[in-house]
């Protein structure tokens, strides 16, 4: 089999530095889960929705659940952290949102080593996963 | 916590078997079943004031959701599937929640499962950023599409496709065969373009391999389909990606499973937004399963050493089989 490409065996430098934040994003992000899920359930912070009637809740369709339980969607969570459900969503969007940040880090050292088309395309990414998270994308309810 | 592993560890080497950890898997789900069947037939599982509330104790169902998880952390791993393959069809079908909340907390345990193991494989030159990137730009942007397509369609009709999906899963799982290292004489254009190549060490010889990929633009096009369905069904795509990067595109197997496991950590980022933005995620049933997954995964790596994988891979293959057939008949209402 004939190649006509040289490569190295270790990673690239930008490989390197995105699986370094996303390795830090990942622990952070769990052990916020965690600790946040501990809070919630040893009724540290009271919950929005008392714990015995969770139960009614996640049998029903999203849009049930949200009317019934007068809870919006989109960001809506962050004006709802003072209750000990709600402080769960941290955890989760510190994972959610580390592949975003990972893909910004690595385009200066995609352009320093003039590698313009993977710039743009980290770039392209960037603007998917931010749109994806800013709630601007709505479905219509079933 | 490490402690208890360890004696699960323990207990899993001296005294538990295979042959019949499985035929305790199978017993929870009919224990499962007979409660979710109970549970739905005396609540109708429609009207918020019919469920019955108080039937169980609030941690009773994230309890068995925990232990379940687990087992199917340790399953995965034995059978070289996803976790998140394995989750939406069981949960689905044996559990008393909602699909809209099944698929965000899969893709949630999909995600925790691909992030935990990116780094790893990124350092190790394994999972390719190169390969990844463009492919995933492909399947993110789908899998937006995938989870708006997934929560506007009514939830019978999305049991009926997630039926369907999971029984082609298993087709999959039975006849496709994989290739370590594939032979692909030159790149296509577009690979050779965005420098889609490298080189890795193959340990059990010490022998270095470059690889590299062709028919890139028809692996691309199939990335539309793997990252809508992704979405929609909140399954990660392992399944999926794998074949289609290592059969089609030609990459070695290894570079496959670890640039897809690392791809996940994208795809499912993008579907994972969509479903958190629509009220899709409720704690008290992801944290349970991500805990779940983990320490399975965590037990199951060790299993592995002594496990009989073809014989575990059978029994996935029968499980999702039933879950399949379970998720068709709730979708068509028998």
């Amino acid at each position: 089999m004939e190649k006509k490409f040289t490569a190295s065996i270790a990673p690239t430098e930008e490989q390197l530095l995105y699986a370094k934040i996303l390795q830090w994003g990942m622990l952070i992000g769990l052990l916020c889960l965690f600790i946040t899920f501990a809070v919630y359930v040893l009724g540290i912070m009271d919950p929005y929705i008392p714990l015995d009637k969770i139960s009614q809740y996640w049998g029903q369709s999203v849009h049930s659940y949200l009317v019934k339980a007068e809870i919006e969607d989109g960001w809506y969570w962050v004006s709802m952290l003072k209750y000990g459900d709600f402080l769960n969503f941290i955890g989760i969007a510190i994972l959610a949102g580390i592949t975003i940040i990972c893909y910004l880090a690595i385009v200066p050292t995609l352009l320093k080593n003039g590698d313009t088309v993977y710039a743009v395309l980290a770039l392209l990414e960037v603007i998917i996963l931010t749109v994806a998270a800013s709630g601007i994308i709505s479905v219509g309810g079933h | 916590m490490a402690k208890k592993i360890l004696i699960l560890i323990a207990i899993t080497k001296g005294g538990i078997s295979m042959r019949r950890l499985f035929p305790a898997f199978l017993f929870t789900l009919f224990i499962l079943f007979t409660f979710s069947t109970a549970s739905f037939a005396a609540g109708g599982g429609v009207d918020l004031e019919a469920v019955p509330v108080g039937s169980h104790a609030w941690w009773f169902w994230p309890l068995i959701l925990l232990v379940v998880t687990f087992i199917m952390g340790v399953v995965a791993v034995l059978a070289g599937v996803g976790g998140g393959v394995l989750f939406v069809p069981i949960i689905s079908g044996f559990f008393p929640f909602h699909l809209d909340f099944v698929r965000g907390a899969g893709l949630l345990v999909a995600l925790a499962g691909a992030l935990a193991a990116g780094p790893g494989l990124l350092k190790l030159n394994l999972a390719s950023l190169r390969l990844a990137i463009p492919l995933a730009l492909i399947a993110s942007t789908c899998a937006i599409l995938g989870a708006m397509i997934g929560l506007a369609l009514p939830t019978d009709v999305v049991q009926i496709s997630l039926g369907a999906t999971i029984l082609g899963i298993c087709i999959l799982m039975i006849t496709v065969k994989k290739s370590e290292i594939p032979d692909v004489p030159q790149p296509d254009k577009l690979a050779s373009v965005l420098k889609i190549y490298g080189v890795y060490r193959e340990e059990s010889t010490g022998e270095k391999i470059n690889w590299t990929v062709h028919r890139t633009p028809m692996g691309m096009g199939l990335f539309v389909v793997i990252g809508i369905m992704a979405g929609m069904f909140g399954l990660g795509a392992g399944w999926a990606n794998v074949p289609v990067l290592n059969l089609l595109m030609g990459a070695p197997l290894k570079i496959s499973v670890a640039t897809s496991k690392f791809l996940l950590s994208i795809t499912d980022t993008s579907a994972a937004w969509i479903y958190m933005n629509q009220g899709c995620v409720i704690p008290m049933m992801v944290v349970p399963s991500l805990v779940g997954i983990m320490l399975g995964s965590f037990v199951g790596v060790r299993v592995l050493k002594i496990a009989k994988p073809t014989f575990i891979r059978w029994m996935v293959i029968g499980i999702l089989a039933f879950a399949g057939l379970k998720a068709l008949s709730k979708g068509l209402g028998f």
